[in-house]
């Protein structure tokens, strides 16, 4: 399962803690100065950093492998289009899909979404016909769905939360019915950092008749997933979340449900034979990777599994956790600080707003001591209208954080409060 | 009224700005001068009043006295405050030919890295044109 260069980096996978000195040598870009200050980076839900062995990867690819995959036949070709697909075997097994034909290479998490939305629902939608999403979804989870619904006559259903923030399973249940086509929910919330129960989910829509779309863009880079114990009917995720490239991400599909699909996007690739009278396909995967793919993209996300895997999801999970309960703590000794949907079991995710504050002065303040996090609806406005908020500040951490820099966010805040309230 | 020329109370907040060599002690002047923004009235903080483009809230509405033009401007984020304060210290009591023909690039040249962020400067795009507006249509009446 390790690479060349994942064994060249990391030595051990017994590594029961992290050792974030360690791990921050990896990631050079930690090493940058932020208005005349050391950068603390908390906005890795946005995007995470690149380990040296991802970047070396990148050039890697170009210096030494470049070629279009799967139509020449010489050795360069032959090289990449073997990287291409070892990545695509790599992808597979870091979410336990059956086989590697499930697993398409796109652009990320929303052109997944996009893709089923658009290939899947212009097929198999009817009018009358129900989707539910939740009310704590992306954007990029809301709107392709939305327009599919639209454009077939279809209803978008909405699954609530409750007081905290929650997806209220209950009413979730009672929703469903036999029109009810398709569930797309996010595994873990980007804005609150909840973890929401998917593996219910799942069974329940299941039970209805309804296939199950999960948006993990904010879960494979921390939690272990096996889209076959879940039995998920597509999982989506981007590249770049999770110490890949950005222009690279996945949908996952059980492959009947793949098979069944009339394309999406059409040209080269994607075809068996192609007159002007009749076209017929190319089997899968590449039936839905029309054109040349992000060949570079794909390979350095199958570095960066190494990376993750090399590390340990465990062990990765388990300092993460340790980063958000100490976040946690630390960020509720501010007075008039509320954090938003917090439960015992969230991501390394935490939103927050200070009470008399806005999001959008806090956020400028704390960019001023090297402090980079997000601040605003983080595309999910229906969320931010459940709060009744206009947005939160969100700090969201990797497993190259530490401590000292919590400890100096807080210091921070305590300093920014002072200077705003005065 | 003002005697200084609108480059001249340019250059010389440039120059209060400089005495600053960590951008966090910028800010937190620009915040004091935020605080110091005389509060606008509530009945102006109308829909029409509303600056679009701006990711914070601004309102702004404008008289004409004497042939020169005042401003009341409010925003609900302190930052914004700041630079509400910095340009209405700037464009009080001008004659409205002046406000129009105003470089305003104070802001620039004080140098804090988020005033020049990409959205932010966007903001401050649409707030100078709209503080421009408004003088223009006393031009015109
Ligand atoms: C939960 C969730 N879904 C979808 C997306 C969209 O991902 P991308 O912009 O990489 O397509 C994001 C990223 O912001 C996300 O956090």
């Amino acid at each position: 399962m390790k690479t060349q260069a994942g064994n060249n980096k990391i030595k051990s996978t017994q590594i029961q803690t992290i050792h974030p000195a360690e791990i921050r040598k990896e990631f050079p870009i930690l090493n940058t100065q932020v208005n005349g200050k050391p950068l603390i980076y908390f906005d890795n839900a946005a995007t995470t950093q690149k380990p040296k062995v991802v970047i070396d990867s990148i050039t890697n690819y170009y210096r030494n492998q470049n070629a279009n995959i799967h139509r020449g036949l010489h050795e360069l070709s032959d090289r990449a289009t073997q990287q291409y697909e070892q990545a695509r075997k790599k992808t597979a097994d870091f979410i336990h899909a059956k086989e590697k034909a499930e697993i398409n290479f796109l652009r990320g998490t929303t052109e997944a979404i996009n893709l089923v939305a658009s290939a899947w629902g212009n097929q198999f939608l009817q009018q009358g016909d129900e989707i539910m999403i939740s009310q704590m979804e992306h954007h990029s989870n809301i709107v392709p769905w939305y327009r599919i619904c639209k454009s077939k006559g279809c209803r978008l259903k909405i699954i609530p939360l409750n007081d905290v923030g929650e997806l209220n399973m209950e009413t979730f249940a009672s929703l469903l019915n036999a029109k009810t086509k398709l569930v797309s929910v996010a595994y873990i919330s980007n804005a609150l950092g909840l973890i929401n129960p998917i593996q219910k989910i799942i069974d329940i829509a299941h039970q209805a008749g309804a296939l199950v779309m999960l948006d993990a863009a904010q879960a494979v880079q921390h939690t272990k997933i096996d889209v076959q114990s879940l039995d998920c009917d597509f999982l989506a995720f981007s590249g770049h979340k999770m110490y890949a490239p950005t222009g690279i991400g996945v949908l996952y599909a059980k492959r009947a449900i793949l098979e069944s699909m009339q394309p999406y996007q059409s040209g080269g690739e994607m075809i068996d034979k192609v007159g002007f009278d009749e076209v017929t396909y190319n089997e899968l995967p590449y039936k839905f990777e029309a054109g040349t793919p992000n060949i570079c993209g794909a390979i350095a996300l199958g570095t960066a599994i190494d990376f993750i895997q090399d590390t340990g999801m465990d062990n990765i999970q388990r300092y993460e956790h340790e980063l958000i309960t100490y976040a946690s703590d630390a960020l509720k000794t501010i007075k008039g600080l509320r954090i938003y949907g917090e439960n015992a079991k969230n991501a390394p995710v935490i939103s927050f707003n200070i009470e008399g504050l806005h999001h959008y002065d806090i956020g400028s303040l704390l960019n001023q001591y090297g402090i980079a996090i997000r601040t605003g609806h983080h595309c999910t406005q229906p969320l931010m209208d459940f709060f009744g908020i206009s947005g939160t500040c969100r700090a969201s951490f990797a497993f190259y954080n530490t401590k000292e820099e919590i400890d100096r966010m807080i210091q921070a805040l305590n300093h920014i409060i002072k200077m705003l309230t005065k | 009224m003002n005697r200084q020329s609108i480059a001249e109370t340019e250059k010389e907040i440039v120059e209060e700005f400089e005495l600053f060599d960590d951008p966090v002690n910028k800010y937190e002047y620009l915040i004091d001068i935020g605080h110091q923004l005389p509060e606008m009235p509530q009945d102006l903080k109308t829909d029409a009043n509303i600056i679009d483009g701006c990711t914070s809230r601004v309102w702004i509405s404008a008289v004409l006295k004497d042939q020169r033009v005042y401003y009341q401007a409010d925003s609900n984020t302190v930052i914004t405050k700041g630079i509400i304060a910095l340009l209405l210290r700037v464009l009080n009591g001008r004659k409205p030919a002046e406000i129009i023909d105003a470089q305003l690039d104070f802001l620039q040249k004080i140098n804090m890295h988020n005033l020049l962020s990409e959205q932010r400067s966007n903001g401050l795009q649409s707030m100078i044109r709209r503080i421009k507006r408004e003088a223009q249509k006393f031009i015109i009446a």
